[in-house]
């Protein structure tokens, strides 16, 4: 079995012209996740620049509301640039400029990962171009303003379905191109080895405070976590320190779309099956012949028709579980949580929260579920008017 | 001697891809016969994929038009069940990892086997990811083609060593597509190859004029050219099988 596998999961099915290019990330990941220089100065970065560590807030009046466990938020949306985005980046954009690299890459869906990228390119003084499908730009124009507002050169991806899987693919073949200066901002756990565990070992930061804050409020650990998954990174980094901890039920949600019986679904586990993409083995939504699925959701973010191989596992060993949320149940969702407890989810965590809503009245109130809040809704104010049939201008 | 060292065995290989179901099976059946005719030593018969990472814009567009018009793996292996009645010319798919990991490696590798399939090209496989359908490869006898590229340095002499059919040579950096210039030092790349193993190199990516082909062939066993042709099918529809029998035997005899 080659390397970076999670299981049978992962591998690095790459283009060999990219095989030196992972191989010398490889290396410089190994040497600088254990450099104490490049620790204190990521740190620091978190800290004094991203406003880490996020808090963990006790929804008192969700809690209420549905009558069953103690929720408690992880406030990713805290985060500078509104996602938990910014953990992953400050991590590969330090590391890329270690590197020796000028210039980085990213695709994006919703934006948060592109906007996050731009984010770190402009603080380290480096150039920055952003793939992202012509769909998401239309339903996620802000972001799209903002990432040239912070000197980025956005490329619309007019290619397949025009959203995340093709701006990860136009992200590839550009990297194809150049290679020597430019370093691949992948956003997500996902793509072929180091990515899923580089991407995964800086954002598992969010449970690491999960679980000393989790300590601290309730003095133990909390009985189930919640995430959103789309390739899978708040996910990850919501569980990954709980792993060991078999008694912390893991639960990611998964866009349902318009419903796991139609087509117009993003729900990988529950409609995929086995394959290889992206450089990646794992779970996607395809067809027979191995052609990947057009898959929809309402959320940028979570239109993706794989999952990260690390997912992919935990789902086959039963450690984690998967659970679709449809549209309508994630703009719900939206609402309430801006309602009842004054909090703008994004979309994606949206459906996070929706699943919480079921999940909540049917445990005791001595338990604790724990929601990650990847991100802040603001991007998702006018597309979810449009959903609700009113039309606003940005 | 295998099939694909026959095509190589008569002075420098012309290598031509199309991607099959563009315009329609029946014209890219019709195709294959007249680029044999006009010279061509090997063909590569593209297998779509809905997202071709490797690919350029021509051959993409290309996948998306023939998917579109409803091409699957089963009717292509039907038009090489047809086309094997007419012509022993070698043949070998070019797809991605997906398209034979989902119809099941065995099943997939089996069939074009016994279809008279030489090798299968796959540009989302490395060297460290061939376990996946080598062993299976062997098992059937198709050759499972590798690629060295402008950024493998020192992993040429250890791709080369367990080559086998032909070394398909990435001529420059990017996907696949026509380029103005190729300025990659081929002739080092090739040279790495041959000291690890006497096998047969053939440069793609890029090349599109006679006189390219002609430099490239210098170098090098053979010359692969993709986009050039596929540009000609998207062009001339249904009409391209005399312009694509024109220009694959103008590059032929550029090379000879």
């Amino acid at each position: 079995m080659s390397k970076g596998r999670f299981g049978i999961h992962g591998g690095q099915y790459m283009p060999e012209t990219l095989m030196n290019a992972v191989i010398e990330l490889e290396q410089a990941y190994d040497y600088y996740k254990n450099d104490p220089q490049f620790n204190k100065e990521l740190t620091e970065l978190l800290n004094e620049y991203a406003n880490r560590p996020s808090r963990l807030y006790f929804a008192k009046h969700m809690t209420e509301d549905l009558g069953g466990a103690k929720i408690y938020l992880k406030r990713e949306d805290l985060n500078h640039t509104g996602a938990h985005k910014i953990n992953n980046v400050l991590g590969q954009v330090l590391l890329a400029k270690k590197m020796g690299k000028t210039r980085v890459i990213a695709e994006t869906g919703a934006g948060q990962h592109g906007v996050a990228t731009a984010t770190a390119a402009a603080l380290m003084g480096m150039e920055c171009e952003v793939y992202m499908g012509i769909e998401d730009t239309i339903r996620q124009a802000l972001n799209v303003y903002r990432m040239r507002l912070l000197g980025a050169t956005v490329h619309e991806v007019k290619t397949g379905t025009g959203t995340l899987k093709d701006a990860v693919s136009e992200a590839m073949r550009e990297w194809t191109s150049r290679i020597d200066d430019t370093h691949y901002v992948l956003g997500s756990v996902m793509g072929p080895h180091p990515f899923p565990t580089i991407v995964r070992d800086f954002q598992a930061i969010i449970s690491k405070e999960i679980k000393e804050q989790c300590m601290e409020k309730e003095g133990k650990l909390p009985d189930v976590v919640l995430a959103c998954v789309g390739g899978g990174s708040n996910a990850i980094g919501a569980f990954y320190h709980f792993i060991d901890h078999p008694e912390v039920q893991l639960i990611g949600c998964e866009a349902a779309g318009r419903g796991v019986n139609t087509a117009e679904t993003a729900a990988t586990i529950a409609t995929g099956s086995l394959g290889i993409f992206h450089g990646m083995k794992s779970y996607f939504c395809q067809d027979q012949y191995g052609q990947i699925a057009p898959v929809y959701s309402i959320s940028a973010g979570l239109d993706y028709p794989g999952i990260g191989p690390e997912h992919a596992y935990l789902h086959d060993i039963g450690r984690a579980q998967y659970v679709p949320v449809t549209d309508e149940e994630a703009v719900e969702a939206f609402e309430y949580l801006s309602r009842i407890e004054g909090i703008i989810p994004a979309i994606e965590s949206a459906h996070a929260v929706a699943y919480a809503m079921k999940l909540a009245p049917t445990m005791r109130n001595d338990q604790v579920i724990v929601i990650n809040i990847s991100g802040r809704g603001d991007k998702d104010c006018a597309a979810i008017a449009r959903y609700r049939g009113e039309d606003i201008h940005e | 001697m295998s099939n694909i060292a026959k095509a190589f065995d008569h002075g420098k290989a012309f290598i031509p891809f199309i991607t099959c179901g563009d315009p329609s099976l029946e014209i890219t059946e019709q195709l294959v016969l007249a680029m044999a005719d006009a010279g061509a030593d090997l063909i590569e018969l593209g297998i779509p994929f809905s997202d071709p990472t490797a690919e350029g814009p021509v051959i993409q567009a290309a996948s998306q038009r023939a998917l579109a018009g409803g091409v699957t793996t089963d009717k292509i292996f039907d038009m090489v069940h047809r086309l094997r009645q007419k012509t022993t010319i070698p043949f070998v798919f070019m797809t991605y990892a997906n398209v034979i990991f989902s119809y099941g490696a065995e099943r997939f590798i089996g069939n074009a086997s016994r279809l008279g399939i030489d090798g299968i090209i796959l540009p989302d496989l490395p060297y460290e990811e061939k376990q996946e359908f080598d062993p299976i490869c062997k098992k059937y006898n198709v050759d499972l083609i590798s690629f060295i590229a402008p950024t493998s340095h020192e992993r040429i002499s250890m791709i080369a060593r367990e080559a086998s059919g032909f070394v398909y040579c990435v001529s420059s950096l990017g996907v696949t597509g026509v380029r103005k210039e190729i300025t990659t030092d081929i002739a080092s790349m090739i040279k790495l190859v041959k000291q690890a193993k006497t096998i047969p190199a053939a440069i793609g990516f890029g090349i599109s004029t006679p006189e390219q082909a002609k430099k490239m062939a210098a170098f090098a066993d053979g010359v692969i050219v993709g986009s050039a042709i596929v540009k000609l099918c998207a062009q001339y529809g249904n009409d391209c099988i005399k312009p694509v029998n024109e220009y694959v035997r103008a590059m032929k005899a550029a090379i000879s």
